[in-house]
């Protein structure tokens, strides 16, 4: 009985560790909020008249908001489940990477390669 | 906890109090321990999912075949709003698990239904804007374009749906069997997939409405 009380004492300790605060919940949520209301700001309204520039600065937010979200909101941080948790998450963000950019990257030369107008080049 | 010393099979004669390598004895797995890392990873294998319509949407993405372009079809305003949406459900399910953890069983059950109207808020807009692009013509047949967008989008707004569906079993279960253990699991479970949804949201609305209208 002893040993059954112990158990429910460790699942208990296990879904109540980081679960967050009120301060935290607010926190990630005003920083998310600006870091949304900027991008989409600098998009409508369109200020800075560079496409680059703006393209450059609305992913560097998106990336921060996500991290954002991640400490905030998900919780996460290298001690949790023993740091297999953030094991998972690294091994995906790599996956991830790979995927995108290996897409975008040989699509793109495959386009490059078959257009019509080049074909008109070839001996 | 038992721990097992390996068999000293050591030459070198040193006593027995080596590092101990294997766990022989079968160790204690209380019910439902590994639920949330479990969990975690299936998430992780749903973000694999949204890679691969997000790299198909970057490869399709400008591929209009004489259709309309992100710059006509999209409403960025309807899209701010629905982004706060999204993020205002992801704060006040925040404040339910707050109410979980203190066993506050009607503070989690008010926030919830908060959540959930939020959530149901983000599908309706969500549905009303597809229902405004498939009327002026922009249907996923048009172009490779608007077929990556709907699949892309669509399978998140199923996914809030679905998430939508489960908070609603969950505030029956919490209903029923208060905030117990398992009940509190189960709602944790959901509170990730919720704000994982809202963070795969961050990279739709920057990558697919934001850089659309970029282009």
């Amino acid at each position: 009985m002893n040993d059954h009380a112990a158990h429910d004492d460790h699942v208990a300790h296990d879904a109540n560790s980081n679960h967050g605060s009120l301060r935290g919940y607010l926190i990630g949520f005003t920083l998310s909020v600006v870091l949304t209301a900027i991008p989409f700001w600098l998009v409508i309204s369109g200020v800075t008249g560079n496409k680059l520039a703006t393209t450059l600065v609305i992913i560097t937010l998106a990336v921060i908001q996500i991290v954002v979200h991640m400490v905030y909101f998900l919780h996460m941080d290298f001690r949790s489940e023993d740091g297999w948790s953030m094991m998972a998450l690294l091994f995906t963000v790599i996956l991830v990477v790979i995927a995108m950019i290996g897409s975008l990257w040989i699509i793109y030369h495959l386009n490059s390669n078959m257009m019509p107008g080049d074909m008109s080049q070839m001996p | 906890m038992t721990y097992t010393k390996m068999p000293a099979t050591n030459l070198s004669g040193s006593d027995s109090s080596a590092i101990e390598f294997v766990q022989l004895e079968a160790h204690e797995h209380p019910p439902g321990a590994s639920t949330l890392l479990g969990f975690w990873i299936y998430l992780m294998s749903d973000c694999l999912l949204f890679a691969a319509l997000f790299a198909t949407f970057g490869v399709l993405g400008a591929s209009y075949a004489g259709g309309p372009t992100p710059k006509e079809v999209f409403e960025l305003p309807l899209v701010a709003v629905n982004t706060s949406m999204l993020l205002l459900s992801s704060i006040t399910y925040g404040f339910a698990m707050l109410a979980t953890h203190q066993q506050r069983i009607a503070r989690t059950q008010f926030w919830l239904i908060i959540t959930a109207l939020f959530g149901a808020a983000f599908v309706g807009i969500e549905l009303y804007e597809f229902a405004h692009l498939i009327q002026d013509g922009a249907t996923p047949q048009r172009s490779a374009f608007l077929s990556a967008f709907f699949t892309l989008v669509a399978t998140h707004g199923l996914h809030v749906t679905v998430g939508l569906i489960w908070m609603m079993t969950l505030m029956i279960q919490v209903g029923r069997g208060g905030l117990n253990l398992a009940n509190v699991r189960r709602l944790t479970c959901l509170s990730m997939f919720w704000h994982f949804l809202d963070v795969i949201w961050i990279c739709v609305f920057t990558f697919v409405y934001l850089l659309g209208t970029l282009r």
